[in-house]
């Protein structure tokens, strides 16, 4: 079977900057595959060139959502990639600040969804059921989540960490087959760390999506993922297991830096 | 309240507010008998006034400081209308109270004079205009400073097509509407690629593009001079007097508010609505979410000119005579500004502004020549004291039963 995600030589150049520099990424069906690597070593920006949000320089991605055929997604619009079925969160969260919890799944849903203006003014039967539908299936997303409680906050006043948790949430939404989480763990307490793993586990498991995660914290990375990417100056400098990847000496050296190595 | 500081701080305002005045307030130069005349109680009145509105505003800052619990308490003013708010906010009492409001509504026209009638329909109309720009810029987040472009592609598309094709104004009604929907999403396409700032420059320079070809194009416009002979909207070609076609031209208008506020609230809680305010709130995100945002912003765009077209057809309808200088930038400028005070994404808050700032000016005619001074006060206090308006916007509660709540388990 083909791979759910394949990005093929993907480089992706600022001016002169090279952020990601000819990376081949692919994801299975049902895996959890982490990115790795130190600051700025441009995690993010190949997260961005899958999404849509920068059109690689070079470099091919193409998808296979399941039951379909492999498609390239390369220069398509982000609202177009999201809507084939690859759904992200943000690393510095990007939520809809004044519109509630509820609301913010709510938008997730929106591709989903088919009322235009005229169902909008009047309201039809058809309008009014979608309309149901998406907040009884919101609300079930959140419950998911965890974040019931909040329904009709306004997700600025939410704490920290069930911001993160939103975000995911909002993604979920989107019915996603590959969900992208950019650092999830950021900010967040190792209580609360520790129910995040649980909760990646879990939407694995029971809404068959795989996950492909940014993230800094290594006892999470070790503990749920399959694969890992190592990452260091655009260039994928290792990828296995999370005991190989942990083994390897290029990955200590670009962690560690040369001298702790020598 | 007020610390030492703030009083010191008060008292040196004040000196330099002596020092800055004092050409003007207290030298009189009488330039016939070639005297100077010291008037030294103004430089008193001025220190005096200052010191006290000075005083006053570092109590108000020091009061929106408190945390909320502090502020009720020390103002027990505040708790009785938090209460009264909540009396107000029943079902109970809001029904009446709309029904009292309707009733006032229908009546005012037969027992006002025709001048005051004429008024009110040009608060109706900013109503209208209010709630049309507060689709582009209350709901999409869109900074718009050419909305009188459309405003005038409405007036003129009924003068013109009544000059020259005489054709009547509810013929005009619906395309006045639809060129002005259809120039916006002509501009738009284009323009809609800029974000913020550059948006705001390019729909100002619209704006005057606008104004300066119908100033410009006088063979078929008239030019600087307008059109003039429109005339008010017909009533199954009855003959009416002014009065009644005044009183007419009033209820027509305050239907169109009527199904204004219908539409935008319906638009405002669907899927194309939400999509508005997720771009408003991030781009980035909401393109992420699978909200196309090309389409969002046309879509906002053209609606909130499809609105200021029929505004603009009203317009010519009710002056029964237009020219370019009617839809000047401070035209739009007004405009915004009644979304803005009134509440921006607020539908009570914009018609709330709507009236204020079409009516107060119109009843404070005696201070005119202060208008614009009281304008900007106003702006800059409420920014400070209350920046969402003075009815901010609040999102939609949702409620769920019990047997929703356990059916998602
Ligand atoms: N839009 C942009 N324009 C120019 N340079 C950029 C842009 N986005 C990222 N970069 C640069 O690309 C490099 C990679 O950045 P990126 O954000 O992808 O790193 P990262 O691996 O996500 O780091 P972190 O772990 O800190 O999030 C950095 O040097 C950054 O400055
Ligand atoms: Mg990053």
């Amino acid at each position: 079977m083909a791979a759910i995600l394949d990005a093929s030589q993907v480089t992706m150049d600022f001016g002169g900057l090279r952020a990601v520099n000819n990376a081949d990424v692919h994801i299975d069906q049902g895996e959890i595959v982490a990115l790795i690597g130190p600051n700025g070593a441009g995690k993010t920006t190949f997260f961005n060139v899958i999404t849509g949000v920068y059109k690689p320089t070079t470099g091919d991605v193409r998808i296979t959502a399941p039951g379909k055929e492999t498609e390239s997604i390369t220069g398509l619009k982000p609202n177009k990639i999201t809507e084939k079925g690859l759904a992200r969160t943000f690393q510095n969260i990007r939520l809809f600040q004044n519109m509630t919890v509820l609301e913010n799944v709510m938008i997730g849903r929106h591709c989903r969804m088919k009322a235009g203006i005229a169902g909008a003014v009047f309201r039809d039967r058809k309008t009014r059921e979608e309309e149901e539908q998406v907040v009884a299936d919101s609300y079930a997303i959140l419950k998911k989540i965890g974040l019931e409680t909040f329904v009709n906050e306004l997700a600025k006043n939410l704490p920290y960490g069930a911001q993160r948790r939103l975000e995911i949430a909002r993604a979920m939404a989107t019915e996603p087959f590959l969900l992208l989480l950019d650092e999830p763990a950021a900010g967040m307490n190792p209580h609360e760390t520790r129910e995040l793993d649980e909760m990646i586990l879990k939407i694995r498991a029971t809404e068959k999506i795989s996950i492909l995660l940014i993230e800094h914290d290594m006892s999470l990375v070790m503990s749920i993922s399959d694969r890992i990417y190592v990452m260091d100056y655009g260039l994928l400098i290792a990828e296995g297991q999370p005991k190989e990847v942990r083994a390897n000496p290029a990955v200590i050296k670009a962690y560690l830096g040369e001298e702790f190595n020598a | 309240m007020v610390t030492l500081k703030q009083i010191r701080n008060s008292v040196l305002i004040a000196l330099w507010m002596m020092i800055l005045t004092f050409p003007i307030m207290v030298i009189k130069v009488n330039t016939i008998e070639n005297i100077v005349i010291w008037r030294w109680m103004n430089l008193l009145y001025i220190g005096v006034g200052t010191v006290i509105l000075s005083i006053f505003w570092f109590f108000l800052i020091n009061r929106r400081k408190l945390e909320p619990e502090e502020r009720k308490r020390s103002f027990a003013l505040k708790g009785k209308i938090e209460t009264l708010k909540g009396v107000l906010a029943k079902p109970v009492v809001q029904k009446p109270l709309y029904a009292a409001l309707l009733v006032i509504i229908i009546i005012f026209p037969f027992v006002s004079s025709l001048y005051q009638t004429g008024i009110m329909i040009t608060a109706l109309m900013y109503v209208i205009l209010g709630l049309g720009l507060n689709i582009v810029v209350g709901l999409g987040g869109l900074l718009h400073l050419g909305y009188a472009a459309f405003y005038a592609v409405g007036a003129y598309t009924y003068a013109l097509l009544h000059r020259y094709l005489g054709l009547s104004f509810w013929v005009c009604l619906p395309i006045g509407a639809l060129s002005a929907m259809l120039l916006g999403i002509l501009v738009g396409l284009p323009v809609l690629r800029l974000r913020g700032d550059y948006l705001a420059i390019v729909t100002l320079a619209f704006g005057e593009i606008v104004r300066i070809l119908l100033e410009n194009l006088s063979q078929y416009t008239g030019g600087p001079a307008g059109i003039s002979g429109i005339p008010r909207p017909s009533f199954f070609g009855i003959k009416m007097s002014l009065s009644t076609a005044m009183n007419y031209t009033y209820f027509l208008t305050f239907a169109l508010v009527l199904f204004t506020i219908f539409v935008v609230r319906r638009l405002e809680h669907s899927r194309l609505g939400r999509s508005w305010v997720a771009m408003r709130e991030d781009e980035v995100a909401s393109e992420a979410m699978g909200i196309d945002i090309t389409r969002a912003k046309l879509s906002s765009f053209a609606l909130g000119a499809l609105w200021a077209g029929l505004a603009g057809v009203f317009f010519s309808a009710k002056t029964t005579f237009v020219n370019p200088a009617s839809f000047t930038l401070w035209e739009s400028v007004i405009i915004l500004c009644v979304v803005v005070l009134g509440g921006i994404g607020s539908i009570k808050g914009v018609v709330l502004g709507a009236i204020v700032i079409i009516l107060l000016p119109e009843y404070l005619r005696a201070f005119s020549q202060y208008r614009m001074l009281f304008f900007g006060l106003i702006l800059v206090m409420m920014m400070i004291f209350r920046p969402g308006g003075f009815i901010p916007a609040k999102r939609r509660v949702y409620t769920f039963d019990k047997a929703q709540l356990e059916e998602s388990d």
